[in-house]
């Protein structure tokens, strides 16, 4: 065959077999077909121990327990038992190294989440103790009053 | 020349040829046989309570810090939606920020800052709806990942790889629930994992450990013992969307027609 054919197939060649060897370097040997076959499972295998060591910030109360027991115990007693500590003291993350401090949220919103009434039957929200908070003391934190970890009216401060 | 014999029987044989279908000469492979009747494989489910949520929020809150999505943007992996039908017919649906704040006041954000207040006897209905990705069994965002940079785990979570994601956004085009996000930090498709670094670790998902009145469950619903499979098997339950064949895995009670 005459070379102006040659050429250029030459050259197509040449960038295939440099794509090629490109690819074995940059493709992980972990990326191919697994578990879930071609259409679902073609990616890098390794990939899945990045999300597995991603950091564990919200301890739950258990962690908590042990260290601050007569905060845990009292609040225990109160029907804001169900609520974990780390949604108002902020997540723990490796406390007490860090952070040594956590920063609570007192705000009037932060119970306001649960607080304010709406009156929707087909949530369990409408059975929730609420105010208007429009009309219950607008601008005043809540916390000047009540105390979140007593929070029954008769042990109003 | 071909004979008329010859035509014949060549078109018998192609035709027969034509018809045989293409499982027919898949090659079996026994381990992947073996795979598919394991039972004791673990799946990931969710179950979800509409009646049990209050729209306090702090499960938005609870996703956005365990997960670094930057608090501020308008994105998140997870967010509650309030239902509100009116006697007359209307559905508003709304969820400021996510859901991020809870919802603190009864009226509805219809966008643009325009508020709607809706009277109390004007409601016929109101609710809210809980939402996270729905680590379908068929995932069309993980189909169409032009990269491989999408994939669903062994165990039936689906993950992002952020540095094979070249971010083109078809997986965020392509999910029927909306689910997915382009990370504001990262420039790569992100979602919901089901806290794949928590489940793992033998702990509950950070939306599953922050709500308090239980409105969320996780679990491996192949498990005869789990809470959230036996629910599955034995109780009113549903999925959303189910006309688009993705095979949610997370479940709802107490849906309603309105709820998209």
């Amino acid at each position: 065959m005459k070379s102006h054919i040659w050429r250029p197939l030459y050259a197509v060649i040449g960038i295939v077999a440099i794509i090629l060897i490109v690819r074995v370097f940059i493709v992980p040997e972990s990326f191919g077909v697994h578990e879930k076959g071609y259409m679902y499972g073609w990616y890098n295998k390794s990939d899945e121990n990045y999300w597995k060591e991603f950091k564990v910030k919200y301890r739950s109360s258990g962690y908590c327990k042990d260290c601050h027991s007569d905060n845990y115990s009292s609040i225990m007693q109160t029907p804001h038992a169900i609520i974990q500590c780390e949604n108002c003291h902020g997540p723990a993350i490796d406390h007490p190294e860090n952070p040594a401090k956590l920063d609570i949220n007192r705000s009037r919103e932060q119970c306001l989440r649960c607080h304010s009434y709406l009156p929707y039957m087909q949530s369990d929200r409408s059975k929730i103790r609420g105010i208007d908070p429009d009309k219950h003391n607008p601008g005043i934190e809540c916390v000047n009053c009540h105390n979140p970890h007593k929070p029954s009216l008769e042990s109003l401060k | 020349m071909i004979t008329r014999r010859d035509f014949i029987k060549y078109s018998l044989q192609g035709i027969a040829a034509i018809a045989v279908p293409l499982t027919a000469i898949e090659i079996i492979n026994p381990s992947r046989l073996f795979a598919s009747k394991d039972t004791k494989k673990v799946r990931w489910g969710f179950l979800v309570d509409t009646q049990k949520c209050v729209g306090c929020g702090l499960c938005v809150r609870a996703c956005k810090l365990e997960n670094e999505t930057p608090y501020d943007a308008n994105v998140s992996r997870t967010w509650v939606e309030r239902y509100v039908l009116t006697k007359d017919g209307k559905v508003f649906a709304d969820s400021p920020k996510a859901a991020r704040d809870g919802f603190i006041t009864d009226k509805i954000e219809l966008g643009h800052g325009k508020l709607e207040e809706i009277k109390k006897d004007d409601i016929e209905k109101a609710f809210f709806v809980p939402k996270l990705c729905n680590q379908c069994e068929n995932p069309p965002c993980v189909q169409v990942c032009p990269v491989g940079a999408t994939y669903q785990t062994d165990d039936g979570v689906v993950l992002v790889d952020r540095k094979w994601c070249i971010g083109c956004g078809y997986c965020i085009m392509a999910c029927p629930y909306g689910v997915r996000f382009f990370h504001p930090a990262y420039g790569t498709a992100e979602k919901c994992n089901f806290c794949y670094h928590r489940i793992k670790k033998g702990m509950k998902t950070a939306c599953v450990e922050a709500c308090p009145f239980g409105a969320r469950m996780i679990g491996n619903i192949n498990d005869p013992a789990d809470e959230v499979g036996k629910i599955i098997r034995i109780e009113r339950v549903s999925v959303l969307k189910d006309e688009f064949g993705t095979k949610p895995q997370v479940y709802y009670r107490g849906l309603s027609k309105e709820v998209r």
